[in-house]
């Protein structure tokens, strides 16, 4: 079967927007859940979050940054274009309920996903304060999409581009430091940051929940590859997660883990760019 | 009448130093003169012990003497009218245990090799390019929805296809096949043979839905509500087991699953030509004593491992896999470590797995499957440097769709309650069979399975009427 690229646009310098007509995934796609695609028959199998959906349309969209040879093959991809394979909705959705007032924390990339999931929590009725991060001011998208699912927005950025020059560990100190009860936190980008704000809530004692992205194959429960430690159990990230208690997360671990294939990966890309070359 | 030789044809296969290096298939299978050579060493005889030795009943005597006839389109007939799977079968079935335990001639020396022959008259088939299509019965007007393409559920959409119902066979992954796909390697199940195998179920009109994982994209009581008169669940047992001690989560450890799927499925022995990675380990342990241990540890050491370890908490008797494959294993080179078991893997600053800590086992009384109990001795730990480790335990059934299908039971094992000769499970109109019912067994027990439930299904529709 094939899926089609229904249209794409470049957001940010190598972040990509593609929506993808995947109707039985569309009917069924709930905010924190994954898709797997895979490009064609001698590509590899990777995860990529559900940004958005529209069942009427039976599209979905998945926000992506090229990071190495699938990614950057991905990115190559033109409207009109079709991927082999496009599974889902994987994983379980993120838990939805009125909590009261949740910060949603978006860094980088991860601030396609954390949109849909501060929409639903929005719907249920909590207050949303979201702080959303990029490196620069011009790798920043999405303000407007987060702003008007939001009660407030901070947007800080690494060099102080735009918004405030800060990580956004920092305004998320400040909220749980001041005056109103936070209920629940929601932190999705790279681990790193996810790392450093469930360290940030931590002594604050609020349940902070993180998106986790390890390297999956079949994204069903069926090899383990996805395996993480939470609370010093095993937990396979696809079906278990991805979302999980960032204060139980074996960070160190993850870390590791994300690691396995770096002289591959390294040495696939030397191989592509190589391609490339040689072929105009 | 001539004197039987009390010898079988042997195998031709690839080299034992030339197939480690490769994953082209080692047995190579039998001549015209080789095949008609073992065939006429079955003596005909009238019991047809090897018939009930067969869990799906192939009439083996009568496509033994088509060969002898030369004959060959009607082996082909006889064969798979009872199997619609025989260049599978012929390949990986434990005949040593099924029909050749019990042939005749076993009592005297080597039995008939059917496995060798059944093979022989699926490759000659293959080889003619074209297929006879099976005869399909009258539209019954019934829509029937198949869950997984592994050997339970080609066979049960298979044959309810033929018997003229409206079949769609729901796939997870990205291709159909199952264990035979993702989990046997090119080298003992060459994949063109399996995809022959799907491309003949999907010529009987069999509508195949890859990329549809049943409890995710849609769950059984959707599918029930979405037009479907019936559902026949062949789900497999495809959650890995891990052994739950320190270290297991390094760097470097695979479940055989995973080792398996990076190898077969997606082709890592080609990376970077195909863009799916595998750590290639010099020295590699596996754990386990099965055919999926056999397999992994054949595959490490094409990849290019330097060393090969297959550590076994029981000793060489007990070992589960097929003797056939135990042996190729032995001449490939694969270092067996009876009675080892692993305590602890040791691992890196950067989180790499390097050793693994092992106890010496020895053998007590025998537990509840007969085999003799392995006993851990104390004292006895020892070190085995590795870079790789792959853990070949065992599977039991993904909890995917019983956690997602009201009235579904399972047992404390996972695996889904059906009723032995149907394949009834407790909830109306859902079938299942193969792996997710039994936990891991073999392909044909799994096609036997499908075949059964295949049959009560169409008892069904029947009398539900048009
Ligand atoms: C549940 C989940 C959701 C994700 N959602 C998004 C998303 O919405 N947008 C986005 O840009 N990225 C997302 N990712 C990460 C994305 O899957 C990887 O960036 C991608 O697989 C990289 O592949 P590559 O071949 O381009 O890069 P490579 O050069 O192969 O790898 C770069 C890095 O990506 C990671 N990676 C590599 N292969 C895999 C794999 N098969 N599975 C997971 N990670 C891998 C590794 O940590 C690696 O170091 C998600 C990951 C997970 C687990
Ligand atoms: C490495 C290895 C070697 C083996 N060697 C032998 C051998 O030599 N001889 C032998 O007889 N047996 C062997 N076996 C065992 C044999 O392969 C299995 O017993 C047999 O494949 C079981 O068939 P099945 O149809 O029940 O399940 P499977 O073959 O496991 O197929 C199940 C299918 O269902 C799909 N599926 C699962 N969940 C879902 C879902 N939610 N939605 C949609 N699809 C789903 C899976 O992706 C899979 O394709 C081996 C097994 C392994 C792993
Ligand atoms: S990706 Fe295979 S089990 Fe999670």
């Amino acid at each position: 079967m094939l899926y089609k690229i229904m249209s794409r646009e470049t957001l940010v310098p190598n972040n990509h927007l593609f929506k993808v007509e995947a109707p039985a995934v569309a009917r069924k796609a709930r905010a924190g859940q994954f898709v797997v695609i895979m490009i064609d028959e001698k590509g590899e199998r990777i995860p990529l979050t559900i940004a958005d959906w529209d069942r009427e349309e039976g599209s979905i969209t998945i926000v992506f940054m090229e990071v190495g040879v699938t990614t950057r093959k991905l990115a190559q991809l033109k409207a009109g274009d079709s991927i082999a394979n496009f599974i889902g909705p994987l994983g379980e959705p993120s838990h939805i309920e009125k909590f009261g007032t949740v910060v949603c924390v978006g860094g980088g990339v991860g601030v396609a996903p954390i949109f849909p999931i501060a929409r639903a929590l929005k719907e249920a009725g909590n207050k949303i304060i979201s702080i959303i991060g990029a490196r620069s001011k011009d790798l920043l998208f999405w303000e407007d999409r987060v702003r008007e699912v939001s009660d407030s927005l901070t947007v800080t950025t690494d060099d102080g581009s735009y918004g405030r020059k800060a990580l956004v560990t920092e305004p998320l100190k400040e909220l749980l430091e001041g005056a109103e009860k936070i209920d629940r936190v929601v932190a999705i980008g790279p681990a790193i940051m996810m790392k450093f704000c469930a360290k940030t809530t931590e002594p604050f004692a609020v349940p902070t929940i993180v998106s986790l992205n390890p390297i999956m194959v079949d994204g069903t429960g069926m090899c383990g590859c996805c395996r993480v430690e939470v609370g010093g159990e095993t937990k396979f990230t696809c079906v278990d997660g991805p979302d999980f208690d960032g204060h139980l997360v074996d960070w160190d671990l993850l870390f590791a883990r994300q690691r396995i294939y770096i002289d591959e990966e390294k040495h696939a890309m030397e191989c592509a760019c190589g391609e490339v070359a040689s072929h105009g | 009448m001539a004197k039987v030789d009390l010898n079988r044809v042997s195998m031709p296969k690839q080299e034992p130093e030339v197939r480690a290096g490769n994953f082209n298939e080692v047995a190579l299978g039998y001549n015209a003169e080789q095949a008609l050579y073992e065939a006429n060493r079955c003596i005909q005889c009238p019991k047809k012990l090897c018939v009930g030795g067969c869990p799906v009943d192939v009439d083996i005597p009568d496509f033994i003497n088509a060969i002898r006839e030369g004959d060959m389109p009607e082996a082909v007939r006889i064969l798979k009218g009872k199997n619609s799977l025989p260049g599978i079968c012929g390949r990986v079935c434990p005949q040593e245990t099924q029909c050749e335990e019990v042939c005749s001639l076993g009592k005297k020396g080597a039995p008939i090799a059917i496995g060798r022959l059944e093979r022989y008259v699926a490759d000659w088939e293959l080889a003619q390019g074209e297929m006879e299509k099976p005869q399909i019965a009258k539209a019954t007007g019934k829509r029937v929805a198949v869950i997984g393409s592994g050997p339970a559920g080609l066979t049960a959409a298979a044959d309810l296809a033929k018997m003229g119902h409206q079949v769609t066979l729901f796939e997870a992954l990205h291709v159909a096949g199952g264990v035979l796909m993702y989990g046997i390697p090119e080298f003992r199940l060459p994949k063109r043979v399996v995809q022959t195998e799907v491309d003949y179920v999907k010529s009987m009109g069999v509508d195949l839905r890859l990329d549809f994982v049943v409890g995710k994209t849609m769950t059984i009581d959707e599918i029930l509500k979405d037009g479907y008169d019936a559902v026949f669940m062949g789900t497999g047992a495809g959650l890995p087991m891990f052994l739950n001690i320190p270290g297991e989560n390094f760097n470097g450890i695979y479940s055989a699953n995973e080792f398996l799927t990076r190898t077969n499925l997606m082709k890592a022995y080609l990376f970077p030509e195909y863009d799916t990675p595998i750590k290639r380990g010099r020295r590699v342990m596996v754990i386990g004593g099965g055919n999926v241990a056999m397999d992994s540890a054949r595959c490490a050491l094409r990849l290019g491992a330097d060393e090969v370890y297959i550590v076994y908490r029981r000793s060489e008797v007990e070992l589960p896999a097929r003797r056939e494959e135990v042996e190729n294993a032995q001449e490939e080179g694969i270092i067996f470590k009876f009675l080892t078991n692993p305590k602890r893997f040791i691992g890196n600053d950067q989180g790499w797995v390097v050793g693994a800590e092992c106890y010496e086992m020895e053998l007590g009384e025998p537990d509840e499957s007969g085999r003799r109990r392995p006993i851990t001795k104390e004292g006895s730990e020892f070190m085995l440097d590795v870079d790789t480790v792959v853990i070949a335990l065992g599977t039991t059934p993904n909890p995917l769709v019983p956690t997602t299908t009201k009235g579904l039971d399972v047992t404390k094992r996972g695996t889904v309650v059906a009723d032995e000769k149907e394949g009834k499970t407790t909830k109306p109109g859902v079938w299942a069979g193969g792996d997710v019912v039994t936990g891991a067994a073999t392909v044909i027990s799994a096609m036997g399975a499908g075949k059964r439930a295949a049959a009560s299904i169409d008892e069904y529709l029947g009398q539900q009427g048009g």
